[in-house]
């Protein structure tokens, strides 16, 4: 696909007397002032090689660019998502309709002319679904390969056609005049809700079966078909998000939609304002994450060296010194176990990081003495036994969320209540060798807190520690208990993967 | 040397040398050589970053070394050592020739030579005048003094032995790295080195890359089997089946001579695919399978 010249907005005013500026550098500049500003680490000597392999590069072929720029400028997997999202932006594949080949009444829309009735009336949603359910069809046969014999080779790849459906889609439903005369703004949650493409999966599924859909067919087949459809619907989803984001982009800026509108990457991005599919891809990230922490923390007791001497291996490997001892030998230290007892807050809004971190530490009980969990909404109960060994974490996940209904008597989250039930059923749990980790955001509906009893719990016991989901600054709003219970638990804030990570490698 | 002309250059030359290899894939390691600059591969396993490597070396006619990195890897593995043994035997048997003991400096001059120093693999790649591929394999089972060795190997491509003084590479080498990102790596050492994630393929290039290792292997039983992988995948398993697996997969069917791949013949070979007890309960569950 060719590089889009640089979209229209004030034009770079120039120096009198100076070569012509191509705008390139002043582009990449901006483009690696985004990443930064989006959380990634990019150096000054990146941004150089970054150059450096450009040059060597064709500027004609997108993705050759963005394979040049993905190599130099990110490091890690987790980032490329947030670096994808930004490239497009600054390289956008199109600009504006882009689609004059495909669609001949395509006018400028800068000229307000989009919103012509005729190409937005209910006709036109109508066929355009209709034409949406035939490519997503077409696509997805493809993929499966077994329409291949009926495409000729000369045809564009399917995800190019989805993509430039996606494009004239928002152009046509999505457009709303802008805030000034004239002026046409563009927004994707319009343009999904009018063509509605999740409630075209019927419809796919049933081009994509044909006449192998009768009832007599393997529902097992027709639940493959089901899936492929909604994936090619989220696709079709995200495809109008893009290029929805691309548009705003060439009317404001880059910066400006970097700014408002990219999502921060998994590992950064608070647990309570996840969406759906976030929580899959962080559950994904728990037992690569465990590993990570489990080899760090190896490494850490191996570090820690001191223990007694070996003799033995120590007169062995002065051998190879002619007998003479330079380096000695000492035997491993015995490792320090911890014996953890959690104690989560499952309701409502905190019950995604209690999940993750009640799933994190149980992937690390390799590296824990005893673990043994507990969850409450207004009553505790123990979970321990839904943490077996071997276990699966997708059916660990299922029965954590069940067991949810075990901890709640009238429902609505009472912290003392809780602590309460926790010293008088499970009060043995706690003896001087374990540890206490309290999950949850303090809100405890304005009832009585039982601070004594927490510090009943605390007394005697080798640590304790608090992990709060919130930021600090609401720490107290509303009915936040939080500095009540700092004062007798020292709490920490731990709202996303990251900072999740730091304080397991701190104190295990 | 240039090591490719061009990113089409890489993948014409690599798919010669049986790698498939992806946009992304090829435009980073043609930069990497065009730069000089060391490529840090980071997926996950059996996703083929050593294949990656030795595939390069193939299509460009170069050496590969290779450095097997594991934990305790320590400077005279990676880097030199000094022959202690031959160094003590030259001593003794110049003492034992004229009786008196021989003069300091001429021992001195005599045992700190070419002759009694063991190359390892980073110093062999510096010094070799042929064209090579150095490979440092799982750069993340080291400990991190380690990183820091190969901060100096991989900037400045030298090494110092200060007997012998600073080997400087006459020809540099082209340095891959491989990770299973077990630990995150120093952002020092990443900063030096071009970054590319492999992860598993899209359907479409697996069954290319099946049908290009295991050419047995019928057409149509490769595109079930591709299907049942990615499917497999979509399952959280504590393994998720990589190339690797589905590779040994489509040979163990060559093998049994399995012509469709129906839910009889999954089950019955499920174990080259999956090798986790509770991962192949799940898929047995999930693809409802008759265990």
């Amino acid at each position: 696909m060719p590089p889009a010249p640089p979209p229209p907005g004030p034009p770079p005013r120039e120096p009198a007397g100076s070569a012509v500026r191509s705008g390139l550098i002043d582009r990449h500049i901006a483009f690696v002032e985004a990443l930064r500003g989006a959380g990634l680490p990019v150096s000054l000597a990146e941004g150089l090689d970054a150059t450096a392999a450009l040059r060597r590069l064709d500027w004609t072929d997108r993705s050759a660019v963005r394979a040049g720029y993905a190599a130099t400028l990110v490091k890690k997997a987790g980032q490329r998502t947030t670096f994808d999202t930004l490239f497009d932006l600054f390289f956008p594949h199109l600009v504006g309709e882009g689609l004059a080949t495909l669609d001949p009444a395509a006018e400028d829309p800068a000229a307000g002319r989009a919103l012509d009735p005729s190409r937005d009336n209910a006709e036109a949603v109508a066929a355009f679904r209709e034409r949406l359910a035939t490519t997503l069809a077409d696509a997805l046969a493809a993929e499966a390969g077994e329409r291949s014999e009926h495409s000729d080779g000369d045809a564009a790849p399917p995800g190019d056609d989805l993509a430039r459906l996606a494009a004239e889609a928002v152009g046509r439903f999505g457009a709303m005049p802008g805030r000034t005369a004239g002026q046409t703004a563009y927004s994707a949650y319009q343009t999904l809700r009018r063509l509605a493409p999740g409630e075209l999966t019927d419809r796919v599924v049933a081009g994509l079966l044909g006449d192998l859909d009768t009832d007599a067919m393997d529902p097992a087949a027709r639940e493959r078909a089901e899936r492929s459809v909604a994936r090619g619907v989220g696709r079709f989803t995200r495809l109008v998000e893009d290029d929805a984001r691309r548009r705003i982009a060439e009317r404001k800026s880059p910066e400006y939609v970097a700014d408002v509108a990219v999502r921060p990457s998994i590992d950064r991005l608070a647990f309570t304002a996840a969406r759906r599919e976030d929580l899959e891809e962080m559950r994904r990230q728990v037992a690569p994450l465990a590993r990570r922490l489990a080899t760090r923390l190896a490494k850490q007791r191996a570090a820690q060296r001191g223990g007694p001497l070996d003799f033995r291996r120590t007169v062995r490997a002065s051998m190879s010194t002619g007998g003479v001892p330079i380096r000695t030998l000492h035997r491993p230290r015995r490792p320090h176990r911890t014996d953890l007892v959690v104690l989560c807050d499952v309701s409502g809004s905190v019950a995604h990081f209690a999940q993750f971190t009640l799933l994190l530490t149980y992937a690390l009980r390799e590296n824990l003495g005893r673990l043994r969990a507990f969850t409450f909404v207004d009553r505790t109960t123990e979970v321990t036994h839904v943490l077996r060994p071997g276990r699966d974490p997708a059916e660990v996940m299922e029965e954590l969320v069940a067991s949810t209904q075990h901890a709640a008597l009238v429902g609505r989250t009472s912290y003392g209540a809780a602590l309460h039930s926790f010293r008088s059923q499970y009060g043995d749990a706690l003896g001087p060798a374990s540890s206490l980790l309290v999950l949850g955001d303090a809100r405890s509906n304005y009832s009585d807190l039982a601070l004594d009893d927490l510090r009943a719990m605390t007394s005697g016991i080798r640590a304790a520690w608090w992990l709060n989901p919130e930021h600090p600054r609401h720490w107290d709003s509303g009915d936040s208990a939080a500095s009540r219970y700092a004062a007798v638990v020292p709490m920490v804030e731990c709202r996303n993967l990251v900072q999740l990570e730091e304080f397991v490698q701190r104190v295990l | 040397m240039t090591w490719f002309s061009s990113p089409t250059d890489a993948a014409a030359r690599l798919g010669d040398a049986g790698y498939l290899a992806d946009t992304a894939t090829a435009t980073t390691a043609y930069l990497a050589g065009a730069l000089e600059k060391p490529l840090l591969l980071e997926g996950p396993a059996g996703v083929g970053k050593t294949e990656l490597a030795k595939a390069v070396a193939r299509a460009t006619g170069a050496g590969l070394v290779r450095l097997q990195c594991y934990e305790g890897l320590d400077e005279a593995r990676a880097l030199y050592e000094w022959n202690y043994s031959k160094q003590l035997l030259r001593i003794q048997t110049a003492r034992g020739a004229d009786g008196a003991a021989p003069d300091w400096d001429a021992t001195h001059d005599d045992i700190f030579t070419e002759e009694f120093l063991l190359t390892r693999p980073l110093l062999t790649a510096i010094r070799r005048d042929e064209p090579t591929v150095l490979l440092i394999d799982e750069v993340d089972k080291t400990d991190v003094e380690v990183e820091g060795l190969l901060l100096e190997v991989l900037s400045d491509f030298q090494v110092t032995i200060p007997e012998l003084g600073t080997v400087v590479a006459t020809r540099k080498p082209l340095v891959v790295l491989t990770s299973n990102a077990a630990r995150e790596l120093s952002e020092a050492l990443k900063r030096r080195c071009l970054y590319l994630h492999l992860d598993y393929p899209d359907a479409e290039r697996e069954r290319e890359i099946v049908a290009a290792q295991v050419p047995d292997l019928d057409d149509a039983v490769a595109r079930q089997l591709v299907a049942t992988v990615v499917r497999l995948r979509e399952l959280e398993l504590k393994k998720a089946p990589s190339i690797a697996e589905s590779i040994d997969w489509a040979r163990t069917l060559v093998a049994l001579e399995v012509r469709e791949l129906d839910q009889a013949a999954i089950s019955a070979t499920l174990g080259a695919v999956l090798k986790h007890a509770t991962d192949h309960d799940r898929a047995v569950r999930e693809l409802r399978l008759r265990a």
